[in-house]
């Protein structure tokens, strides 16, 4: 026995001597992590780590050099881009212009990449000198440069890429401040430190762990019960609760997102009602609705309502539309006496099946009974939900986009004729002149009145879609983790993080 | 005995190739485009949407797709995850040990706790001590698994700390770990079977108990000690041991919620997650490797028969 317990402490005493991990508990289980391929937020949290960017964006959603050490434009379709010297990725082979112009063109080419249409633009990379290399644009853009600060911005190792191909997920080679050691899917996926890092002194932490656990109060669980350091995608309605605890900190910033009601205004016969053909009904729908109501009683208050895609925190925040309206029930049944309703407005809302959006959609339901509309919920499960709006088999769906640093992430997609989400063919050709305007024009002044003047058409005039809110990104952690900041991106960065 | 067993292998091939129709059906039933969800927020770009269905051949007619992935399996190729890019074959393999080593341990601790109770309960016939194992029982069948696992997390792992809340840890790698680890999920899952098993046992011990041969041995003057344990637990066991076979085939099919609770990676969370995304190749991969589990133990029962049962030998 007395052996055995011998041996016990002897095991004890040997273990940590790597030092302690930081433990990150994330919502879901990251897809592939291979920059070109990947499509998650989940993923992109591990990469943060794992894979430097040519650019990151600070807490002001503000450009900073990362793997570049700056950027001008030698003319409007011309970036020019100077590298840091010294950078080794994690197989020891040198970060170079080669090595940029590579990962790039893998991006644009890759068969299935996702970085294509955010490098869209992109129409020549030239090698000027080991540390400096031209970008040539086919047109003008205002919203590239920020392309470069999430996975179309990250340098792979050209060695691997070439020896792995398509597998390169499976074992991702960057120059990041930790490198790829394991992964067990559906349950963890572990990163070293890399001393070689660029930045190493402001790398503090030997090890991170990721694992999913996609379960609130389980993630909750286990980051009060210590194997957990860090638990990202806290539910908003659990921060009480974990604000009372004294060894629990709590970081949270606004998302570059938001939650949407998307109107099916052209996309098939489910279009052609009173409400999908009506603007002044879609207007008596969100007066209808009292957004503060529903975020202070689904959400605890924690959200920020919004009329608009851009959060407050962008210098691109459309300051001129005004304050977020409150509710309006008489100008709602004035508006649906002005377009000649016949009440009740039938109307069907298609929900996430998930239980804070379905009492969300409970919520409205009531709000708009009052005004004159029948709301009928028709809550889905993801995959469902998205073939549904796709093919236009809805009326109203309640949808959250997650976000980019550059408006045109979180305008165009949406508004355009062309969007890609553009689920309710909503087409006018006056928004669509503005928002290519605004996407090629680079004088920040002149951009935000472009889309200031698509927004007053696009939603002010023609109720294509009502915006809710942007949503809190809420991380907890340990009082023991020192340094943790909150970003409006929700990813950690793990500069600087210590463990105490 | 050689040409039963020879024929009763020949009987998986078609059970096999009809399930294998079955799983790739159904699975065309179900809503949503998978191409749609792997495209994500870039799905509106038809040129996106048109690579991924090239490349995961879902442009191609259903039954080219069903022929394509039966002659990949045959060849024990199962693809790979669409959404994670890892063999399904590795990942099988990865999940495998970790739900075998959950099911062995659930199972135990529901014959360790269902067994005796029902043999009690038979026993101790509509005494304090039957009502008091049948409110066990009870207890255990109507507690939600997701609700029990939470509270034990919240007591063991929160409040006391004494095992982790969440994780695995492989048994060769740290046995001590590896069981404090899946204590909780395999007591969780195991009292919902010792439940059954006790509910059986108990029934099959009250209809044994009241056979002749039972009031015969009595008559004898056997002691009641000798006549429960030789006589009526023998020949009540016989249904049960069947049952338990079924409900051990059942836990090897993984168990969603209780996995995802203690985030142990297992089949059952990764066939959930699998359909939620429709990764079909891992979906098919699962459900055929599962189904397979499930035929080759009811032929390894089938063969037990045979060497217990002397008289199935002749026929």
């Amino acid at each position: 026995m007395r052996g055995v317990l011998t041996l016990l402490a002897l095991l004890a005493a040997v273990a940590p001597a790597a030092g302690q991990p930081l433990r990150i508990g994330l919502k879901d289980d990251p897809d592939i992590l291979d920059p070109t391929l990947a499509r998650t937020f989940a993923s992109r949290t591990v990469f943060i780590g794992l894979c430097d960017k040519l650019f990151d964006v600070d807490d002001k959603l503000g450009l900073v050099p990362q793997l570049a050490t700056g950027w001008s434009w030698a003319d409007q379709r011309t970036l020019r881009i100077t590298l840091r010297p010294g950078v080794t990725f994690h197989d020891g082979r040198p970060m170079d212009a080669e090595a940029v112009r590579h990962s790039l063109h893998r991006h644009l080419t890759m068969q299935g990449s996702f970085r294509r249409g955010e490098l869209t633009n992109l129409q020549a990379i030239e090698v000027v000198d080991p540390l400096t290399i031209l970008l040539r644009l086919d047109a003008p853009s205002g919203a590239f440069l920020s392309q470069l600060s999430d996975r179309a911005g990250m340098i792979l190792s050209p060695a691997a890429t070439e020896s792995m191909g398509r597998e390169f997920g499976r074992a991702p080679v960057c120059a990041g401040p930790f490198r790829f050691v394991e992964r067990i899917a559906q349950d963890r996926i572990v990163l070293d430190r890399f001393p070689q890092y660029w930045d190493a002194a402001r790398i503090h932490i030997p090890r991170v762990t990721f694992q999913a656990i996609p379960d609130n109060t389980a993630r909750r669980a286990n980051l009060q019960a210590g194997a957990l350091d860090v638990a990202m995608q806290v539910e908003p309605d659990d921060v009480p609760a974990l604000r009372r605890n004294a060894r629990l900190r709590i970081a949270q910033a606004e998302e570059l997102g938001y939650q949407v009601i998307t109107f099916n205004i052209a996309n098939g016969p489910r279009s052609r009602t009173p409400f999908g053909q009506d603007a002044r009904i879609r207007a008596a729908f969100e007066a209808a609705i009292d957004r503060q109501a529903i975020n202070q009683v689904v959400y605890g208050g924690q959200y920020t309502p919004t009329v608009q895609p851009v959060p407050p925190a962008s210098p691109y925040h459309l300051r001129a539309i005004g304050p977020v309206p409150g509710r309006d029930l008489d100008r709602a049944r004035a508006l649906l006496r002005e377009a000649g309703a016949t009440t009740p407005v039938s109307l069907s809302l298609t929900v996430p099946n998930s239980p804070d959006l379905r009492q969300v959609g409970e919520m409205i339901q009531a709000m708009v009974r009052e005004a004159g509309f029948d709301l009928r919920l028709n809550a889905m499960e993801y995959a469902s939900g998205l073939a549904a709006s796709n093919r236009g088999d809805f009326e109203a769906s309640l949808t959250a986009w997650s976000g980019r640093p550059d408006p045109d992430g979180n305008i165009y997609h949406g508004a355009h004729s062309r969007g890609a989400t553009n689920e309710g063919k909503y087409a006018d050709p006056e928004v669509d002149r503005l928002l290519d305007e605004a996407r090629a024009e680079t004088d920040p002044p002149k951009r935000l009145a472009l889309y200031d003047a698509a927004w007053r058409i696009a939603i002010g005039r023609d109720r294509s879609r009502m915006y809710l809110w942007h949503r809190m990104n809420i991380t907890a952690y340990s009082a023991r983790v020192r340094g943790l900041q909150a970003h409006p991106d929700g990813l950690i960065r793990l500069q600087d993080v210590r463990l105490d | 005995m050689w040409a039963w067993l020879l024929r009763r292998i020949g009987q998986i091939i078609p059970t096999l190739i009809i399930l294998s129709f079955m799983i790739f059906g159904l699975q065309q039933l179900m809503p949503g485009d998978p191409a749609l969800i792997l495209a994500g927020e870039e799905r509106g770009d038809p040129l996106v949407l048109q690579q991924i269905r090239e490349e995961l051949k879902l442009d191609r007619p259903i039954v080219e797709q069903y022929l394509y992935w039966v002659g990949n399996v045959v060849q024990g190729d199962f693809g790979f995850s669409w959404r994670i890019r890892m063999p399904v074959t590795d990942l099988i393999l990865q999940k495998l040990p970790v739900t075998i080593q959950l099911a062995t341990m659930s199972f135990i601790i529901a014959i360790i706790i269902g067994v005796p109770l029902g043999i009690l309960s038979a026993v101790k016939r509509d005494t304090a001590t039957d009502w008091a194992a049948n409110g066990i029982a009870l207890f255990g069948i109507s507690t939600p698994n997701f609700w029990l696992g939470i509270m034990m997390i919240l007591l063991f792992s929160v409040e006391l700390g004494w095992l982790p809340p969440s994780g695995y840890v492989p048994l060769w790698e740290d046995p001590v770990q590896s069981l404090a680890t899946t204590i909780m999920p395999a007591f969780v899952l195991g009292t919902g079977v010792a439940s059954v098993l006790m509910r059986h046992t108990r029934a099959a011990m009250l209809t044994a108990l009241s056979q002749d041969y039972i009031r015969t041995a009595r008559a004898k003057g056997v002691s009641e000690k000798s006549v429960i344990r030789r006589h009526a637990l023998r020949n009540a066991l016989i249904p049960v041991v069947t049952l338990g076979t079924i409900e051990f085939g059942r836990l090897l099919a993984g168990a969603v919620l209780t996995e995802q609770i203690f985030t142990i990676p297992g089949f059952g969370k990764l066939v959930v997650d699998a359909v939620f995304n429709r990764d079909y190749p891992v979906v098919q991969g699962v459900v055929l490797a599962t189904a397979l589990i499930f035929v080759l133990l009811s032929l390894i029962a089938d063969i037990l028969y045979m060497a217990i049962n002397p008289r199935l030998r002749q026929a």
